[in-house]
């Protein structure tokens, strides 16, 4: 039987329910802290008792993305890869790899100098949409509706001493309803989809940010968008998020290397957890 | 079970189906607590990790 290692830092409902589904299972499974966890460059794979296939379910993004690396050199199979989380983890990757493999995603301009940035937004108008590069559940960004704003925000950035809040990253607002679509997607499968409603006073869709779930039909544009998306970061556990722009149509904004599948679980009535230890077992044997 | 916060000294609260590496509020101070072990009779509790500019999904 395979032996599966989920590995957390924070155990959320997500890290709670799929172990929960694989002892219920009875399948070989250990939840292990990656804060406890050492590896040094001597070490073998026989060193770490982590079975025959990780999960990485750090939610710290560095943490999770450097333990994956030491794993992976150690020989072990995890999901998801560290070339995979390198590129979800930062957006202006993401954007490079959607785009390449011709994904429809907003427009998006990088830039790498305060004066840069600002003549860019000056360029496309208001409002538009300025976010950190790094970063997750909405945090930092922010929908600049005029020149004085995206001003204001583009010197708070260049007084933050953290080099890449001077990574400029400016999307256009989208056209969309007042919600966005998440997609489960699990190797070649999209398993569930949701809307997500932002809450009133508030433009993101985060579920951190108070956001609302509801069941989505896979169609097959939106099954084929988010396959392609997620192949164009390596593939994996993903969750691909999609704007209904109201001219172009689907447009993939953000692909999540450690996905949060609470919202989706509950409305989608999916065996979300199950479809993920079946895709581990199923690249273990691979 | 109910645990004493290290905080404030009041009292928190442990769900029964609470698991190890999950994250407990003090309902008085708000401080955050990570268990660290969990038996029938025992739990114990560390200060949590703040949450980190790239923490998320």
């Amino acid at each position: 039987m395979v032996d599966i290692c989920i590995i957390y830092d924070k155990v959320r409902f997500e890290e709670k329910i799929l172990y929960d589904k694989a002892l219920k299972d009875g399948l070989n499974v250990q939840i292990v802290d990656a804060k406890t966890i050492a590896v040094e460059t001597n070490n073998k794979r026989n060193d770490l008792v982590l079975g025959d296939i990780v999960l990485q379910r750090s939610v710290s993004h560095f943490r999770g993305l450097y333990l994956t690396a030491c794993l992976e050199f150690l020989g072990f199979m995890v999901i998801n890869r560290s070339k995979v989380g390198e590129a979800c983890g930062n957006k202006l990757i993401t954007s490079l790899k959607l785009a390449k493999h011709k994904v429809p995603t907003p427009r998006t301009y990088f830039t790498f100098s305060a004066n840069a940035a600002k003549d860019v937004m000056n360029k496309t108008g208001y409002p538009v949409v300025l976010k950190p590069i790094v970063g997750s559940w909405g945090r930092g960004v922010f929908a600049l509706r005029d020149e004085e704003m995206a001003n204001m925000v583009v010197e708070m950035r260049e007084e933050n001493d953290t080099p890449l809040s001077r990574i400029y990253y400016v999307q256009e607002m989208v056209n969309r309803p007042p919600r966005d679509i998440r997609c489960i997607v699990v190797g070649e499968n999209v398993v569930a989809a949701i809307y997500r409603y932002a809450a009133e006073n508030e433009w993101r869709t985060n579920m951190s940010k108070g956001g609302r779930a509801e069941k989505a039909t896979i169609t097959k544009d939106l099954e084929d968008i988010a396959l392609k998306a997620a192949k164009a970061v390596g593939g994996g556990v993903l969750g691909v998020d999609l704007m209904e722009d109201r001219e172009r149509g689907l447009l993939v904004h953000e692909i999540n290397n450690t996905v949060e599948f609470r919202g989706a679980y509950h409305v989608s009535e999916v065996d979300i957890p199950g479809a993920i230890l079946d895709y581990a077992i199923k690249v273990a044997k691979k | 079970m109910q645990i004493e916060c290290k905080d404030c000294g009041a009292k928190i609260k442990i769900p029964d189906d609470a698991v190890v590496g999950e994250i407990v509020s003090c309902p008085d101070c708000g401080g955050d607590f990570e268990i660290v072990s969990k038996t029938d009779e025992k739990v114990d509790l560390k200060p949590a990790e703040s949450v980190g500019e790239d923490w998320g999904q």
